[in-house]
């Protein structure tokens, strides 16, 4: 390769580059795209495919525990998870009861619900009891659920894996009253029969760390046998790959691409998928990052050692 | 007492959730049962130590003048605002449920500020990428290939290169980071998994028969 | 209404603050970090309360019903009316809740490694059964497996397969097998690598360099996803600009 003087100081110039031109570059990278609005197709990979059978093999009523183990800092990975995850569910008439081994985990749970319902005033009286739309009532397309009878928040308990330990012979010592209301667990329909960790039907975890799906793989699947398929941030997810192949997890979604291909399957098509764009803007670039850096250092680098010898 | 206690403690409670996997009836199964709800409630209690223990630094840090005591200020504000809001004024019990004040602390100042936070580090790795991540010998080559791999494939732009290099359908760079993903990635993972597996059931043992004491400090 | 886009303007100047660490470390990211710290602090000070202690310690041992606080009897009521209720064994959680928190008081800090052992021996108790269970012999288990997936062999299509069809039928269980082994022989520092055992580690690091190259992709695809939703808020949310 020719490599002048010019080429020489080029290179040099390249590698001595300010790191804020690099983060200004990312910035443009990521931002044009959103103002774009193309869309484009994802392919869709067999672990979530796994993930979205595990949810259509479930009849209409099951009962599935939902557990939010994350905070803000993952929001944009697992939130658009969590919201599909919802609809998904709703849609097939399943019923949801809602925990956290994060503090912040139901309130994003909260959060989601509030996003996918589409009817916020108004009430109904029914048996005396005044409902709420918005808060006791969700209105989701065309279901309705009602607080209690299909849905629960149980809220956050401290003691990361012995939280899981303990619902395998108690879910009422774990979790004594609901988040919203702070009754007792038992005064909800929807807690009926559900006693311990393997009356559910499945566990589903949106997981950005410990604790998370290591620990639901190893005390809900391992010890309680109850099926488990994931959420997890990308950071997070290549790690759990292993348990997929053998098996301990029925599924899992890596990060926004998870959760895209997600909304591609179940066809409701959101955050995710819109953001798919300046996602291939970013691994483009950060692959040519690496390229230009490498190809800058061995430059300046061969010639050095020219120089020395 | 400062020593022996607590080591028969550990050897105690840790001994009693080794045996309830193999004799979950009772007693060794209300014993776990119990100390998992005591775990729960000493777990709570550890993370009121961290707050308290962080305004009692930021109170010292004020006390003695020091340089940065206005954010230490602001740090002790900060928390007595969420505390007084949580505890009086968002109703209780259900204080996380939305609409309440301290949800509304919660999506418009603790979220923007957390997410802010982890999002910067998309500017650094960007950086680092540029900067650090070097071909210097064939194992840092393999490694930075298998990201390329991965990162190309897991975007529709993956199928593009893949069209461009005239591949043949279902053998692109998606396929590929498919296979690294499910094959080369499990193997390596499963060798890290079974080696910290083997370690913490190590650790674990030394721990409850009181080998391993470093976990209670000095003296 | 004007909560809602007050709180939008909030949250949209403290990103901005944050964001402002990138030119250089400045007052306004501090202050928008300390107030991070703090709001943090509070938030599980709060958290604890009301989703730990208050049901679990206080609702238990019946405190909450002494305090007028709650109309369901605990522990304590029932004892006092002759009951027997195993409750009361939380006296002994708060007990060493207590002890933790004393570690705040320097002279008998010390007594905080009474709770500081309980915790310590569930984690060691249940963690040497659930890796070894999970972690250990489930992974060993799906190692020991044919070098050839006849299976799948038998189940490929004549014509249209794909690289991933090929490979989990003809060289994937030899992937996961020779992978999983090396790596481990890797991490085996009993022995010099030397001979067929440093052969053997030899493969193993280039396996592993591969899932790390695997999870460094998987890192940065993490790291760009969680910006492109603070731009979303920005440009959306807070800015309109965007749908």
């Amino acid at each position: 390769m020719s490599n002048g003087p010019f080429g020489q100081k080029l290179f040099q110039a390249l590698l001595r580059i300010d790191r804020r031109i690099i983060f200004l570059v990312i910035f443009l990278a990521l931002s044009i795209p959103i103002f774009l609005g193309l869309r484009i197709d994802i392919t869709v990979t067999q672990e979530v495919r796994l993930f979205y059978n595990s949810v259509e093999a479930l009849s209409s009523g099951s009962r599935v525990l939902l557990s939010f183990d994350y905070d803000p800092g993952s929001e944009p990975e697992l939130q658009p998870m969590a919201e599909t995850g919802f609809r998904h569910l709703i849609k097939n008439h399943i019923k949801f009861i809602i925990m956290g081994l994060w503090p912040q985990g139901p309130m994003q749970a909260n959060k989601a619900l509030t996003r996918i319902n589409e009817v916020d005033e108004g009430f109904l009286v029914d048996n005396g009891d005044t409902l709420y739309f918005g808060r006791d009532l969700l209105v989701v397309g065309p279901d309705t659920i009602r607080y209690g009878i299909d849905f629960i928040n149980l809220g956050f308990q401290a003691g990361n894996e012995l939280v899981i330990q303990r619902m395998g012979s108690s879910i009422r010592a774990a979790f004594a009253n609901d988040a919203r209301y702070g009754r007792p667990i038992d005064q909800f329909p929807i807690m009926n029969g559900l006693n311990k960790l393997s009356d559910f039907d499945l566990v589903i975890n949106w997981s950005a760390g410990y604790p998370g799906t290591v620990e639901w793989v190893q005390f809900a699947v391992d010890r309680f046998h109850v099926p488990c398929g994931a959420g997890n941030t990308a950071v997070q997810a290549p790690q759990v790959y292993p348990y997929l192949d053998t098996g301990q997890l029925s599924g899992l979604m890596g990060g926004m691409k998870g959760g895209a291909e997600y909304e591609q399957l179940t066809g409701m098509r959101a955050k995710a998928t819109m953001s798919m764009v300046s996602q291939t803007a970013a691994h483009i670039f950060v692959v040519l990052f690496i390229v230009i850096g490498n190809l800058a250092y061995f430059m300046t680098r061969g010639r050095k050692k020219e120089g020395r010898a | 007492m400062k020593r022996e206690i607590p080591l028969i403690l550990t050897a105690i409670v840790g001994l009693t959730f080794v045996v309830q996997f193999f004799v979950p009836h009772y007693p060794m199964g209300f014993l776990a049962d119990m100390f998992s709800d005591w775990f729960s409630i000493i777990a709570a209690a550890a993370i009121w130590l961290g707050a308290l223990n962080l305004m009692r630094v930021s109170a010292e840090k004020i006390y003695k003048r020091e340089k940065d005591r206005f954010y230490a200020g602001v740090t002790i504000a900060s928390f007595f605002l969420i505390v007084i809001i949580g505890f009086f004024f968002s109703g209780g019990r259900s204080f996380q449920e939305p609409g309440t004040r301290f949800d509304w602390l919660y999506i418009n100042i603790y979220t923007p500020l957390m997410a802010t936070m982890f999002a910067l580090l998309a500017f650094f790795v960007a950086s680092a990428s540029y900067r650090a991540f070097r071909a210097r010998n064939a194992q840092a080559t393999v490694l930075l290939l298998a990201a390329f791999v991965v990162m190309l494939g897991r975007t529709p732009f993956g199928d593009w290169i893949s069209n461009v290099l005239f591949l043949p359908e279902g053998w692109g760079i998606a396929n590929l980071s498919n296979i690294i993903m499910n094959y080369f990635n499990v193997a390596g993972q499963r060798a890290i998994m079974i080696g910290i597996a083997l370690g913490i059931v190590s650790t674990s043992l030394r721990i409850i028969l009181g080998i391993e004491r470093t976990y209670l400090g000095g003296d | 209404m004007f909560w809602d886009t007050f709180g939008i303007w909030i949250a949209a100047l403290l990103t901005i603050g944050i964001v402002s660490f990138l030119y250089r470390d400045n007052p306004v990211y501090k202050f928008c970090e300390s107030l991070f710290v703090g709001i943090s602090a509070g938030y599980w000070f709060v958290s604890l309360y009301y989703q730990n202690l208050l049901p679990k310690l206080f609702d238990n041992l019946g405190i909450t019903k002494l305090l007028g606080l709650s109309q369901n009897d605990g522990a304590f009521q029932h004892i006092f009316s002759g009951h027997w209720d195993g409750r009361i064994w939380y006296v002994l959680a708060g007990i060493l809740a207590i002890m933790m928190l004393l570690r705040l008081v320097s002279k008998i800090g010390w007594i905080s490694r009474w709770p500081l052992a309980v915790v310590v021996g569930s984690t060691a108790g249940l963690y040497m059964i659930t890796y070894f269970q999970s972690n250990f012999l489930s992974q060993l288990q799906n190692t020991v497996i044919p070098l050839v997936a006849i299976e799948r062999i038998r189940a490929l299509p004549s014509a249209g397969m794909t690289a991933d069809q090929f490979f989990a039928a003809y060289l994937g269980n030899l992937v996961l097998i020779v992978g999983t082994l090396t790596g481990l022989v890797y991490f085996y520092f009993s022995k010099e690598h030397k001979g067929a055992l440093g052969g053997a580690a030899k493969i193993g690091i280039y396996f592993l360099m591969i899932t790390f190259g695997a999870s460094f992709g998987y890192t940065v695809m993490s790291r760009m996803s969680l910006l492109i939703g603070r731009l979303y808020f920005l440009f959306g949310d807070w800015l309109g600009i965007v749908r």
